[in-house]
């Protein structure tokens, strides 16, 4: 029988960063930018975390004096502020001086990593470890803490209430930008704006500012998808790399999603299942044939990639001015 | 409540359409309106310009637009006034001079401006979103809470008022181009515009629906709007403006009362010389049987029909003209018989003049454009068939000869000397022939594609949309060229959209009508109404309305 009750909660911790990654990056793509610097944007916000996090851990005379407030903030504050300012760049690069998006995110990417993997090896070596990697186990606990009774509720409990604050504040961010983006009048300009910046900037709407506010509050949601999974997903360890590939699973996730975060609560859920898929194949396998279950999500990614493709309803497709840059008087 | 009766009489005088009106409670509604300002126009530009690098675009132009009265701004194709309605909408900043709302100076420094000071333009091509709807996108832009079911009830309201017809749920991409047109009017409506701009509202309408635009304009007008209208259609501006005004190469002309002038003297102010403003048709030269289409049935690649058995004959030395509604499978059948798009069924036979026939469907579109089949499509953006924008006047010319070398290398040379001629001949205005043709004006770049496939002395020229956007100069020139190439014994068709031109031009008229063949009637004698009719029903029907 297959083991739900703990496969489960693995799959969405699993999928909470892709989630935070896809909604960002889903508000960012409803501006009409396309922000292929995600998974740096992510990874920075992850490196910034940890900064945060080390400063705040190494100014306590011992770890037992850790309270509780500034141990999230800090890193919280340090990790929005990082992914802000890589979105604020990419702004000013492809918004203000128009530059080719594509090549601006895939440049802000290499960016993101290196500056992550040059700061985590430097804290490394400043906190004097002797293994590869950073522990913020004090941070971390904070972090992963649950409601009390969680763990008394037997299945339901560790399905439902084990994870911590970060995970449903992305649930509700998800649901939030769903709302604002179906409901409300700046969703609707939002959405103008990427489908058609002309017609919204003739309706009086102004297009840059709602492509710099979208795409630098897309970047920090994003940014805290990088914070959760350092933070509660591996306990507060950082070590160089680790993230790996989620950043491009949560763009391949906005495409899932057909640009609806609401959607994506579900799918990043999914994702993170299929993310995880090996661990939970027969023991005994033949580790080549694990190796393929790997292959999961990038295959899922491909399959939705050719059906997207395919289905050819206006409103699933991607915003329509998606990657171009806007200039009102050009002729 | 006075709004509503004075819509609703408005609406009575378009049903009427005739002298006889109550016209005691008409002008009781213009007064209503104009009794603010009696003499101060609603909007005055004075020494307004506007520069585009080293192109001056407007040069020191003043105008008034008053209310009550529909202005039509004339001009050739780049004489400015689309950059000067564009400063007015807040597109474009002006670099000098001073723009007065109710004779108070004012600074329009962007389109949220220009609503505020009650000021509306349709552009010529829409600005409306796609996925969204008629509601939404009329709301787009504005303050507050968003609450669709009010704003429906507000836009049913102003249908009503007006006579226009808005389904506020449906989606744009749903819509046809004349629906879509009066989204954006009524967009303009609801943000409470008393000076309404249109820019060549009527390029892409059937004539009937042009009819009903003009009802529509002249109610609004008559409840005291200002109207500034863009058209290169002078039955148009006779027909519907009060006061014409003049742009010519960025300057102000002059402007007078459309009834105390006539087509000829505004056609003279708009070049600056006189034109002869008669379509010539000389009679068809030895005609006979060149291209036979027997029903043929075309689907496009998402497997939707768009010709559905099309049958006629066209013959040499004869213009074919083919009208419909944009959309009608004009561009299918152009494409099928220069072997473009392939048929599902029938046969194009081409027949020599020794009687042979070929068939067509099947063969390589080279080796169709080998026998001289020529086709030049002037698409919307008049760029994306047949030339490339990077590509300079002599290279473009290239891309029709450059597969008839002996050597591998290209011959330059004769392609260059056709570049002269069309330039020469045509008047393009051009810095250079190595100048890129993107960089050359709407009408420059359509000379040189028309002229191109006119120099390879085709047997059938297929042309579609030649003038389309292009001043009535160049459309002269252009309709010159084609009668030449008529009376040279080319078996000519021609795809247009003024009914006008193809009813003083076609010497045969074939009516499409959603793919299939709506009627042939001879372009000689067939009336505007007749062949209308017949575009938007099979075979046309008598009476209605």
């Amino acid at each position: 029988m297959f083991d739900f009750v703990s496969f489960i909660p693995r799959a969405v911790m699993q999928g909470v960063p892709l989630l935070l990654g896809s909604t960002g990056e889903t508000l960012t793509e409803k501006s009409g930018n396309l922000n292929l610097g995600i998974p740096g944007i992510m990874y920075v916000g992850a490196i910034s975390g940890v900064i945060g996090g080390f400063l705040y851990e190494s100014s306590l005379p011992s770890p037992d004096a850790i309270r509780a407030l500034p141990a999230i903030l800090i890193p919280m504050c340090a990790s929005l502020l990082g992914s802000l300012l890589m979105g604020l760049l990419y702004c000013f690069l492809t918004v203000t001086l128009r530059a080719n998006q594509n090549v601006t995110g895939l440049a802000m990417t290499t960016f993101g990593v290196g500056f992550g993997n040059f700061f985590g090896g430097s804290l490394i070596k400043l906190a004097g470890s002797k293994m590869p990697y950073l522990a913020l186990s004090a941070s971390s606990i904070i972090y992963r803490r649950t409601l009390p009774f969680a763990n008394k509720l037997g299945w339901f409990g560790s399905i439902f209430l084990s994870y911590g604050f970060l995970a449903y504040l992305a649930i509700a961010i998800a649901l939030l930008s769903a709302w604002i983006l179906r409901h409300t009048r700046v969703g609707l300009h939002l959405r103008a704006v990427g489908e058609n910046p002309n017609t919204a900037d003739a309706a009086g709407i102004n297009v840059n500012r709602y492509k710099y506010v979208s795409t630098c509050i897309g970047s920090m949601i994003a940014g805290l998808g990088g914070l959760y999974y350092v933070m509660d997903y591996s306990s507060g360890i950082w070590s160089n790399n680790a993230f790996g590939d989620r950043g491009w699973l949560a763009i391949a996730l906005v495409i899932f999603t057909i640009w609806r975060p609401d959607t994506g609560v579900l799918a990043s859920f999914l994702f993170g299942g299929l993310y995880i898929l090996h661990m939970y194949s027969p023991s005994g396998m033949n580790l080549a044939i694990k190796e393929l279950y790997k292959m999961a999500p990038y295959i899922v990614t491909i399959i939705v990639l050719v059906l997207s493709s395919i289905r050819n309803k206006r409103e699933n497709q991607p915003p329509q001015s998606l990657g171009l840059p806007y200039f009102r008087e050009e002729r | 409540m006075v709004k509503l009766s004075c819509g609703a009489l408005s609406q009575y005088r378009a049903e009427q359409r005739t002298a006889a009106l109550p016209f005691a409670v008409t002008i009781l509604c213009v007064e209503r309106t104009t009794t603010v300002s009696e003499n101060i126009p609603a909007v005055e530009l004075r020494g307004v310009s506007k520069r585009f690098g080293t192109v001056l675009a407007n040069d020191k132009v003043s105008l008034e637009i008053h209310r009550g009265e529909i202005l039509a701004l004339l001009g050739e194709n780049g004489s400015g006034k689309t950059t000067l309605m564009n400063m007015l909408s807040g597109i474009y900043f002006p670099d000098e001079g001073e723009i007065r709302i109710d004779g108070k100076p004012v600074v329009i420094a962007s389109p949220k401006d220009a609503f505020a000071f009650g000021i509306g333009m349709i552009h010529q091509h829409f600005k409306l979103v796609d996925v969204l709807t008629a509601a939404e996108n009329i709301v787009l832009g504005l303050k507050g809470h968003l609450d669709l079911a009010a704003a429906s009830k507000k836009i049913k309201s102003i249908c009503d008022a007006y006579g226009f017809e808005v389904d506020p749920q449906q989606k744009i991409y749903d819509m046809s181009v004349s629906q879509k047109q009066t989204v954006e009017i009524v967009k303009v409506l609801y943000r409470g515009a008393n000076v309404l701009i249109l820019d060549e509202p009527t390029a892409v309408l059937t004539p009937q629906e042009t009819d009903k635009l003009f009802a529509v304009l002249r109610n609004m007008r008559d409840a005291g709007k200002a109207i500034v209208i863009i058209t290169h259609k002078m039955h148009e501006v006779e027909s519907l403006s009060d006061r014409v005004a003049v742009l010519r190469a960025g300057k102000y002309i002059g402007s007078m009362r459309t009834s105390e002038t006539n087509a000829q003297e505004m056609t003279n102010m708009m070049v600056g010389h006189t034109v002869t403003l008669n379509i010539d048709r000389p009679d068809p030269v030895n005609p006979r049987p060149r291209l036979e289409v027997k029903d043929l049935t075309v689907r496009n690649e998402d497997g939707i029909l768009k010709l559905d058995g099309v049958s006629f004959i066209a013959n040499s030395g004869e213009i074919l003209g083919i009208a419909g509604i944009a959309g009608s499978g004009q561009k299918e059948l152009l494409e099928a018989i220069a072997g473009l798009q392939p048929a599902e069924h029938g046969s194009i036979s081409y027949i020599e003049d020794n009687g042979t026939q070929e068939q067509l469907i099947g063969k390589d579109p080279l080796a169709i454009a080998a026998m001289g089949v020529s086709l030049s499509f002037v698409p919307e953006d008049r760029l994306g068939m047949g030339l490339v924008g990077n590509m300079d006047l002599t290279d473009n010319m290239m891309l029709r000869s450059f597969r008839r070398g002996h050597s591998i290398f290209t011959d330059r040379k004769t392609p260059m000397h056709v570049a002269e001629n069309v330039v020469h001949e045509l008047e393009v205005s051009t810095p250079s022939l190595a100048t890129p043709v993107r960089r050359l004006s709407g009408g420059n770049v359509q000379k040189v594609l028309v002229g191109r496939e006119i120099t390879s002395a085709p047997t059938v020229l297929l042309t579609a949309y030649a003038v389309r956007g292009l001043d009535i100069n160049s459309s002269y020139t252009i309709y010159d060229l084609i009668n030449r190439q008529k009376e040279a014994g080319v078996a000519v068709i021609y795809v247009g959209e003024d009914l006008d031109v193809l009813l003083a031009l076609a010497d045969r008229i074939l009516v499409l009508c959603g793919g299939k063949v709506s009627g042939i009637l001879p372009g000689r004698g067939a009336s505007k109404r007749e062949v209308g009719m017949m575009m938007t029903q099979i075979g046309g029907k008598k009476s209605d309305d």
